[in-house]
């Protein structure tokens, strides 16, 4: 049982498998998210994957201010992804909402609404940061095993809610 | 065949306890190479089993009622199925068989993709009724072919033993029959230019946009079995007659091998097609393929 323990700890700093969402985002970080997995710096050597449904991922990468508009999304996707999960915050938006702080279209920042383990600062940050980032949150999604952290926001977002 | 023959050969070689490593050695090589087409570096030797096994770990989407009890039933059919594919090929030389053995390995070979049409049904998204269709279409059109220049084959060898295909002697029919199935396969195998039905990103990810988890581990390996059971499928008609048992196994990897490459070399060369092009494809060009292997298997018969 330990050893099966080691190996789906070892496996999982390994696989990271990505779900991509803006939540109100000017596009600048999506677009170096999508660099980081272009030849020049191809993030599937760490076994990255960026795929299409939130249902397989591990991380979920998040770019932009929450808007209102988008923050029961992001609510409703982080229900999605099945754990163990972890966030990765792109950019300085989700952080702190960057210049747009004091919109009133925003609901900000991003971890009001769901827990965030790794923060990629920059406007928009290199895609080398972004890496870094992502290999970060699968060290953390390694050690953390099947713990979720405890969020009473996270709570609210129930995954049934979606399933018809 | 008797019982130990039958289990040895779906338990050990090239049943499962070859397939699964080799599925897994396919699923690397197809990544690789595209990614070495790219210009990447790609992902690392063990990849596809640390896939495997992170999936695993992952948590079990709650499924309430017959409908959730259907969906996971889908991928462990589709995998039990690859998997006997897998173990009928006839790869060593001797290795027995039965008469008919050829039509149970089209069967099970088209079980995966029945399971994958109903599971994007029964998973009641969008994405996945969408997969659904799309695979459906598919397999309609590039069935055609693939069974035309099985059959054909078989109808020249007067048998339906798998064993008398692999005996097929070098003929016009042989080269028109694998340029056939050769052409079936990326579709079959959904690559590149036909990877309609789980379009990535597209279509989000198509019939499998709902599943999770260790479900999801068991499409990968299903998926990765079918690669060695089609592409296994290609290399028996191709390999020659040779009497030692393992140069023959050496012979059969060595075949699959370079199928596969192929394979991944076309996908990476090539963007999606529409659903209406491939299926445009299949019925208008390829079907001359389909059209010359029942004519030679004809033209071989009334000779001999």
């Amino acid at each position: 049982m330990k050893l099966w323990n080691r190996l789906m700890c070892y496996c999982r700093r390994r696989s990271p498998w990505l779900f991509h969402m803006n939540s109100g985002s000017c596009n600048g970080c999506d677009i170096e998210l999508i660099a980081s997995l272009t030849p020049r710096y191809d993030a599937e050597q760490l076994g990255v994957l960026h795929e299409g449904s939130p249902r397989h991922a591990d991380i979920l990468c998040i770019s932009g201010p929450v808007t209102h508009n988008a923050a029961q999304a992001i609510r409703t996707v982080y229900g999605q992804v099945y754990g163990p999960k972890a966030v990765v915050a792109i950019g300085s938006c989700p952080a702190s909402m960057n210049v747009f702080i004091d919109s009133r279209t925003l609901d900000g920042p991003l971890d009001k609404h769901i827990p965030v383990d790794v923060y990629v600062p920059g406007c928009p940050p290199r895609p080398d940061a972004i890496l870094q980032g992502v290999a970060k949150a699968a060290e953390i999604l390694a050690a953390r095993g099947n713990n979720q952290p405890a969020f009473e926001a996270a709570a609210e977002a129930k995954p049934e809610e979606v399933q018809k | 065949m008797n019982m130990t023959t039958a289990l040895m050969r779906l338990l050990i070689f090239p049943g499962l306890l070859f397939a699964i490593p080799a599925a897994w050695f396919f699923l690397w090589v197809e990544r690789k190479a595209v990614a070495r087409m790219q210009g990447r570096i790609g992902p690392p030797f063990m990849q596809p089993f640390y896939d495997f096994i992170k999936l695993l770990g992952k948590q079990v989407p709650p499924r309430p009622g017959v409908g959730g009890m259907l969906m996971k039933a889908w991928p462990l059919l589709a995998l039990a199925s690859a998997g006997g594919a897998v173990g009928l090929l006839p790869v060593l030389p001797a290795s027995g068989g039965f008469e008919g053995d050829l039509i149970l390995l089209l069967a099970l070979l088209e079980v995966p993709s029945m399971c994958i049409i109903a599971a994007g049904f029964s998973s009641r998204s969008i994405f996945g009724e969408i997969g659904s269709a799309r695979e459906a279409v598919l397999s309609v059109s590039y069935n055609v072919v693939f069974l035309l220049a099985i059959l054909s084959i078989a109808a020249s060898q007067h048998s339906f033993r798998l064993e008398a295909l692999a005996q097929l002697p070098f003929s016009p029919l042989q080269i028109v029959g694998v340029l056939a199935l050769l052409v079936c396969l990326p579709a079959k195998l959904h690559l590149n230019p036909f990877s309609l039905p789980n379009a990535e990103q597209e279509i989000y990810a198509g019939p499998m946009t709902e599943y999770a988890g260790p479900e999801l581990a068991m499409w990968e390996l299903a998926h990765g079995l079918e690669f060695v059971a089609a592409t296994g499928l290609v290399a028996t008609l191709i390999a020659p007659q040779l009497t030692l048992w393992w140069l023959g196994a050496l012979v059969f990897v060595a075949l699959s091998f370079a199928i596969v490459l192929l394979l991944s070399v076309v996908a990476a060369a090539t963007a999606r097609l529409q659903i209406d092009t491939s299926v445009r494809f299949y019925w208008q060009c390829t079907l001359i393929f389909a059209v010359l292997a029942v004519a030679s298997a004809l033209f071989m018969r009334f000779r001999s």
